[in-house]
């Protein structure tokens, strides 16, 4: 453990994370905290079904509990025009359904009672009259001829089909594949999984009915899109909502989305004139939340026998629930899976996604995935490893053998993307090193020899974050770009308040370090606004890792220009000229007499003093900016992952894992690595326990923590973190995101692991998650296909 | 935050009380000792008790674990943390330290009880096994009086026991007897996991003779947790990896899975046989003193 040093800490590097002060505590203060007087408490009806017609609904029974004040249906949402609401994916959702619901555990009608435990009672007293129709959970046969239309509600649409989208040239690929020595294909599926944040989602609406004005405190990572969101929908003016995400318990990309909950508490203090608070409990969270994945992928890789890769071509079938409500970038309907050509050096990829519609629970968002990067970064690590299979080759020597080199960055892929910096090698090498891999594999095969099943997985990641620029991404036509302002008082303390909103990834303390950097200032002095749309200039929010990379850049910018004002005021006080001044880590001094020279803190108080200022500076000492990232910023990292299978039992250890991340400069190292460290759990997660399935009538079977299960500390080994550093060449500070690096590149890496320990067996892919039961019919000769939930 | 339909509560001061309390409410009344059944089960609205008859306040009678006489004593009320850090449980029969150490976690052995544990009668539950493998019997006390009865015939079915609504737990009893050794061994998805299957034994040895064997299984369906099919077969039977493997695949033959998101009928066969072994194997070793 390195120590945190003790006297106040300016600037990058260690030190203890400010919020934590009251986190640790207790002391948070999140939604469900959140308390205001005569506040009233919804609670929503959800659907049993998976699809059925709604023919009425009764809430009379219901109406009449005492302490009961409204029941909401679809019906009367209609007369408000509020049934429906735009997805982030240029679809609706319905908000109550009204002519029937489409996955179990949709919305159907909302109670508000004056206290929580009266509002469940009455959701029990509501009777609806469903008539169960066909249901579609799989979505291999969403398009089949007799699949019932989940989505009649739209005109014209006569299937069940989304969205064809490629990306690569398709001719070029195809003659590579022609003509190559070895052709490998395999259908890879990553199962739908869920982010399954601690906190659920939920909001207290309060609409005071004298101003007008519409306080929604809520779990979003993205403020001020919703509140732009809510005044465009509801027709609210967008200065009469102020949108307080206060402390968020996880988010992983589940809170980007506007859910139907939310719409209900502020419909309910609107009808009410009372503050409503909707917040759901696990189950519902688990079952009609944002979930993750569900990418049925058919990959196909070509190379040469000596194990030169040439070639990618992928399928892709993208299961997108019932809405399609998937948060991304909206020109980007399959995100950023052209990544999926990975860290190697191709000369052709083409892939094609089809999205379809099933009667699952709508979303399809980050969860930590960076739009779809998990999932493209999966499939060609899988993809690596399956040809390393047929070629007889070793993973971490092909992989090596095929990586992009550092003299050919920037490195522009074959879907036109590109690589900003990078040195792949010296990251593989760098863990390789780490793991004793040449001792490992000795090892491995006298285990071998003896019957013991150990194994290694080699996985290299490259990730795409930081979106925009704002030209190419925006979500809802709101460009990808975000604001910060920064405001230095009198005495020389700063506040900062940024777009972006901490979910638990320490803002508070990297945005600090980055100001205090910028201009010697204690990272202690500064405070960081944030997730208050009255409090904070616009922005897109906190979801691809884009924090550092686009507000962080603006953050560095904003200090910048503080920096540069000052250098004025300093001119001032030294009766100098500015073009004497040069900065020396926290004060402008004049060049060649360090003894004269002045503080940000001093030149603060001059900045509002009477002191006479130059022409042309306004006084005070604060500035504001806007970022529009010019390129993201691309993260890599190589993982080694070790364990051990329990042949009786199908059991898997993971015994070591050993993470070398490049995520650029490191301004605050100890939150990176904690980011580092829930991501490798995530992945294990993931890898070996997490599937959110249905069974064919489309019940969902993960709806609680006993079935959807978390990864502890006893399923995880002792991290090995390793690190190179290749800053970022077009952001400020050289920093890029790493907040989903690790969720990105660990699953793989499992996997790999344990289909390396098995291999013995002939086996060359299993699908996720691989709990004893599926390693173990891996084991006899079972192929591992995870589809619906029971075997 | 999920919550539960309304119900009455009502704290008991003695098992008497207790007793009476439940006659008077009726059989929609349910006791809560540890709550971490019933209480989840209640905020999903599974279980819709009219009333509650807590019995947290009667430790001192029924928490205590003891040696009294030939028998190990549980009290119903000792938590799974208390039997997990019993020496005197662990001396005797270490078995139920290798099964506490994997049920649940430390927030649910702090408060879930031995007795609520049995009283579930959850077909996963990891006690069950264990007091079958011991062959354990329970003390139960209704208006009527006090009977016994063996945990092998508690339980009738999923969630279902021979315990009348007004009846309450008080203890377990288990015979100690010289030349025993007994294990646990469970698969489970991940740590604090109900068991995808998992197998308890016991056995005595005279040499290396099985004199005596408890068997006993939980999650595969196995009737009352336990395997007397194999237990039968083993008696008299050399202690060898051999016998035990016999005795492990007779197990898996009589139990009766059945398919889940933990696994499939045939793995979960296969692990009774698997793990019934590796428990005997572990159990055999203790007895010999080979293993802690
Ligand atoms: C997260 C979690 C993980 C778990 N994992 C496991 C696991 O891995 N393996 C496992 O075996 N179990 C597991 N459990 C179950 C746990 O062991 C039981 O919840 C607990 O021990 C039951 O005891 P209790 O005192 O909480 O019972 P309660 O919930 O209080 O009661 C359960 C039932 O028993 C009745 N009852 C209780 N005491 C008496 C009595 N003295 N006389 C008559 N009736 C009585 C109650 O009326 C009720 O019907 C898990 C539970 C949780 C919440």
């Amino acid at each position: 453990m390195t120590t945190v040093e003790e006297r106040p800490h300016t600037g990058f590097g260690r030190t203890l994370r400010k919020e934590d002060v009251r986190l640790v505590r207790g002391k948070g203060n999140y939604v469900d905290d959140v308390r205001l007087p005569g506040m009233l408490h919804g609670a929503l009806l959800r659907s049993p079904y998976a699809h059925a017609k709604i023919n009425s609904i009764d809430t009379s029974a219901a109406e009449a509990h005492p302490k009961v004040l409204a029941v909401i249906t679809g019906e009367t949402l209609k007369g408000l025009g509020l049934a429906w609401m735009p997805t982030l994916s240029y679809d609706v959702q319905a908000v109550l359904a009204t002519d029937k619901v489409r996955y179990q555990g949709q919305e159907v009608a909302f109670v508000i009672a004056e206290d929580h435990y009266s509002a469940r009672d009455a959701v029990e007293l509501i009777e609806v009259d469903y008539e169960p129709l066909p249901v579609v959970a799989d979505a291999k046969k969403a398009m089949a001829a007799d699949a019932p239309v989940i989505r009649d509600d739209k005109e014209g649409q006569t299937d069940n089909h989304i969205f064809d989208w490629e990306s690569g040239d398709q001719a070029e690929t195809d003659a590579v594949f022609a003509n190559a020595e070895v052709v490998v294909a395999e259908d890879i599926l990553y199962p739908r999984v869920h982010p399954a944040p601690l906190e659920t989602c939920g909001s207290v609406a309060d609409m005071d009915p004298v101003t007008g004005k519409l306080t929604l405190y809520t779990t979003s990572q993205a403020p001020h899109a919703h509140r732009t969101v809510y005044a465009l929908v509801a027709g609210l003016p967008e200065h009469k909502i102020r949108v307080i995400s206060p402390d968020i318990g996880g988010g992983f990309g589940n809170k980007v989305g506007i859910y139907p909950g939310y719409v209900m508490s502020i419909v309910g203090s609107i009808v009410t004139g009372k503050p409503v608070k909707w917040v759901e409990d696990r189950a519902e969270h688990l079952m009609s939340t944002a979930f993750a994945r569900d990418y049925h992928m058919r990959g196909e890789i070509a190379a040469t026998k000596d194990g030169k890769i040439l070639g990618l071509r992928v399928k892709v079938l993208a299961d997108h629930g019932a809405f399609n409500a998937t948060a991304q970038p909206t020109k980007f309907p399959a995100g950023f899976f052209h990544v999926f050509t990975g860290s190697y050096d191709l000369q052709a990829a083409h892939c094609t996604v089809t999205g379809v519609y099933t009667n699952k629970a709508p979303g399809g968002v980050a969860y930590a995935c960076s739009f779809r990067i998990t999932e493209a970064v999966y499939l060609v690590e899988r993809m690596v490893d399956v040809l390393a299979y047929e070629l007889k080759a070793d993973p971490a020597e092909l992989r090596m053998k095929n990586l992009i080199q550092p003299e050919q960055f920037p490195y522009t892929t074959k879907t036109g993307w590109e690589y900003d910096s990078g040195d792949y090698p010296k990251a593989l090498q760098l863990a390789m090193d780490m793991a004793g891999y040449d001792e490992l594999r000795k090892e491995q095969a006298e285990k071998r020899e003896r019957g013991e099943l150990m194994g290694i997985g080699v996985a290299f990641f490259t990730e795409a974050v930081g979106a925009g620029p704002r030209k190419h991404m925006d979500i809802l036509g709101l460009g990808m770009a975000d604001g910060a302002e920064l405001r230095i008082h009198p005495t020389g303390k700063a506040v900062l308040r940024i777009s972006v909103k901490t979910q638990g990834q320490g803002h508070e303390t990297t945005f600090a370090q980055i100001v205090g950097n910028e201009l010697g200032l204690p990272t202690a002095d500064i405070e960081v606004v944030h997730g208050d749309t009255d409090q904070t200039p616009f922005g897109l929010g906190t979801y691809g890792s884009r924090s550092t990379p686009v507000s962080g850049a603006a953050t560095a910018l904003v200090a910048r220009k503080i920096r540069d004002k000052a250098k004025i005021v300093a001119s001032a006080m030294l009766e100098v000229s500015p073009d004497d001044l040069e900065w020396e880590g926290n004060r402008w001094q004049v060049k060649g007499d360090p003894e004269q020279g002045k503080t940000i803190q001093e030149i603060a108080l001059a900045a509002h003093s009477s002191l006479e200022l130059p022409e042309g500076v306004e006084g005070h000492l604060d500035a504001t900016t806007v970022y529009n990232p010019p390129n993201l910023t691309y993260p890599f990292g190589a993982y080694i992952c070790v364990v051990d299978v329990d042949k009786g039992t199908g059991g898997v250890k993971v015994r070591r894992f050993i993470a070398v991340d490049d995520c650029g400069v490191r301004i605050n190292p100890m939150i990176v690595e904690g980011q580092v460290h829930g991501g490798l759990a995530d992945g294990v997660g993931m890898a070996l326990m997490q599937v959110i399935a249905f069974d064919e009538e489309g019940n969902h079977l993960g709806a609680s923590f006993m079935d959807y299960l978390l990864p502890t500390s006893l399923e995880c080994p002792s991290w090995e973190l390793g690190e190179t550093t290749t800053p970022s060449p077009h952001h400020p500070i050289g920093a890029k995101g790493v907040g989903e690096s690790a969720t990105v590149g660990s699953p793989c890496a499992v996997v790999n692991a344990v289909l390396d320990a098995i291999k013995p067996y002939g086996v060359r892919h299993a699908d996720m998650p691989l709990t004893p039961a599926a390693v173990w019919g891996a084991l006899n000769g079972r192929p591992i296909r995870t589809d619906l939930a029971i075997p | 935050m999920q919550v539960p339909a309304p119900f009455t509560y009502e704290r008991a001061t003695s098992v008497e009380h207790a007793i009476a309390l439940l006659g008077e409410l009726g059989p929609e009344a349910r006791v809560v000792a540890g709550g971490h059944s019933l209480i989840p089960m209640m905020k999903l609205r599974l279980a819709r008790p009219d009333a509650l008859v807590d019995i947290n306040g009667l430790g001192a009678e029924l928490a205590q674990i003891r040696v009294d006489g030939d028998d190990l004593v549980i009290g119903s009320l000792a938590r799974h943390a208390d039997l997990l850090g019993s020496a005197v449980a662990g001396e005797h029969f270490p078995i139920f330290h290798d099964a506490e150490k994997v049920i649940a976690d430390p927030v649910v052995r702090n408060f879930g009880t031995v007795g609520g544990s049995l009283c579930q009668a959850d077909p996963a539950e990891d006690l069950a096994a264990v007091f079958a493998a011991l062959d354990g019997v329970a003390t139960l006390r209704g208006p009527a009086g006090v009977r016994q009865v063996r945990v092998r015939e508690l339980h009738v079915g999923p969630y279902e026991t021979v315990l009348a609504p007004d009846e309450l737990m008080l203890e377990l009893r288990v015979a100690i007897r010289p030349g025993g050794g007994s294990a646990y061994e469970k698969v489970e998805r991940r740590v604090g996991d109900y068991p995808v299957a998992a197998a308890g034994a016991a056995v005595w040895l005279d040499g290396d003779t099985v004199r005596d064997v408890g068997i006993g299984l939980t999650a595969v369906g196995a009737e009352h947790f336990a395997a007397p099919e194999a237990e039968a077969a083993l008696r008299g039977q050399p202690a060898t990896e051999e016998s035990f493997r016999a005795a492990g695949q007779l197990a898996a033959e009589h139990c009766n899975p059945s398919a889940d998101q933990r696994g499939p009928v045939d793995y979960k066969r296969h692990l009774a046989a698997e793990l019934t072994t590796r428990a005997l194997l572990r159990a055999a070793a203790r007895a010999r003193g080979q293993e802690a």
